[in-house]
């Protein structure tokens, strides 16, 4: 681990050890539970769900970031490298008392999309979170219907049994559970005038191997400045 | 749009006139052509004049305009533009945060924990603005929550 890596996670501790305010983990996970199935009964699809979620994580993050850089006072990151290690180690651990790890995706995906160079930017663009656990879904089992494209079939069929599974849409894409993390990591950085784009890869509650967001910068936004300002 | 608030209210400090000094503070967000502002009331009437909203407002513009500047001419790249303006009888302190908010103070030309101040009314703004639900993204601040904060914060600081 670099320096800096072990500098991120000693601030990390320390905010979440001193200053952080702590609810009950079960009455957080449940609360989160709740929300996203009310949330599927009330859209009765799987992809609207996701895009509420991914939106109301958006909200919390543009207001969660002022109280992050309040209580952090870290200066602006240097790269995108940096940006993943501080929202590794600082934010996810202070917040959620997690410490995803971080990849980067090797040299040659990157060539295969050249499309992804942002200007003024050195280093990484892209970065990938593997979360080891998540607690907003430490007590979720997913349907069979909500595990994306591979289970569609296997749902159809047990449609077929269970007379009374309701319908609902968006069963080829599934549901993204967790999806307000990329919500939140999105509506942060917005306010720090970094635009990217964070979607979920993969969920170990689809049976996949890994928990994994990916999280790839757009572009850099200027201050917006007046054409023509004399 | 953008937001500014303000406290007023003298500094009572060892072999000063408190009438001499004056202690405020304000902010505003990235655009103050469209921001606005409420002042908090003073903790003791000493004849301090509270500046009314559109004073406010021309205020922030300015020195919105005058931070442009400063960041535009200063000889270092992305310069985080002026943080500190001090003249005979105030000094205005200035702290902006990544997100583009900035954070005024305006105190006497002995204050010496204006920084720290500042960031404490950021972590304040963090709490009682940002946190409740029915605030609305760069609209103004209309918290008795965040104004009995600010009031402490300034009361201690003029301690």
């Amino acid at each position: 681990m670099s320096q800096q890596a072990k500098q991120y996670k000693a601030i990390g501790e320390d905010l979440w050890k001193n200053r952080t305010e702590k609810v009950n983990a079960e009455l957080f996970s449940f609360t989160y539970g709740a929300l996203v199935v009310q949330m599927i009964k009330d859209y009765e699809d799987y992809v609207e769900v996701n895009k509420q979620l991914e939106k109301m994580g958006y909200n919390i993050g543009t207001r969660l970031i002022e109280d992050f850089l309040a209580r952090t006072s870290l200066p602006r990151c240097v790269d995108f490298r940096e940006t993943a290690e501080v929202i590794s180690k600082v934010a996810f651990k202070t917040f959620i008392n997690i410490t995803p790890s971080i990849s980067f995706p090797s040299a040659t995906s990157q060539q295969q999309s050249p499309r992804n160079e942002v200007a003024g930017m050195t280093g990484p663009t892209e970065f990938i979170l593997t979360f080891d656990e998540n607690p907003l879904a430490e007590f979720a089992e997913l349907p069979l219907d909500a595990m994306g494209g591979k289970y569609a079939k296997a749902a159809e069929e047990k449609k077929a049994l269970n007379w009374d599974l309701s319908e609902i849409g968006g069963q080829d894409e599934g549901l993204w559970f967790s999806n307000i993390l990329c919500g939140v990591i999105r509506g942060s950085l917005e306010m720090l005038q970094m635009q990217v784009e964070a979607t979920f890869v993969s969920d170990r509650l689809r049976g996949d191997d890994s928990t994994d967001i990916h999280v790839k910068l757009i572009r850099i936004m200027e201050e917006e400045q007046p054409i023509n300002d004399e | 749009m953008g937001v500014s608030l303000s406290c007023h209210l003298p500094l009572a400090q060892e072999g000063i006139k408190p009438l001499t000094l004056r202690s405020g503070l304000f902010s505003f967000l990235r655009r103050p052509s469209l921001s606005s502002s409420f002042g908090s009331t003073p903790t003791s009437s000493d004849g301090i004049a509270q500046l009314s909203a559109n004073e406010y407002l021309v205020m922030a513009g300015t020195l919105h305009g005058v931070h442009a500047i400063t960041s535009r001419i200063a000889p270092v790249a992305k310069s985080s533009g002026v943080q500190t303006i001090e003249s005979e009888s105030f000094k205005m302190t200035i702290h902006m945060t990544l997100t583009g908010i900035k954070f005024v103070l305006i105190s006497s030309t002995d204050m010496s924990n204006a920084e720290s101040i500042l960031q404490k009314v950021y972590e304040a703004y963090a709490d009682a603005v940002m946190k409740n639900p029915f605030y609305t993204l760069e609209m103004p601040i209309n918290a008795t929550g965040f104004e009995t904060r600010m009031n402490a914060i300034v009361a201690a600081a003029g301690r």
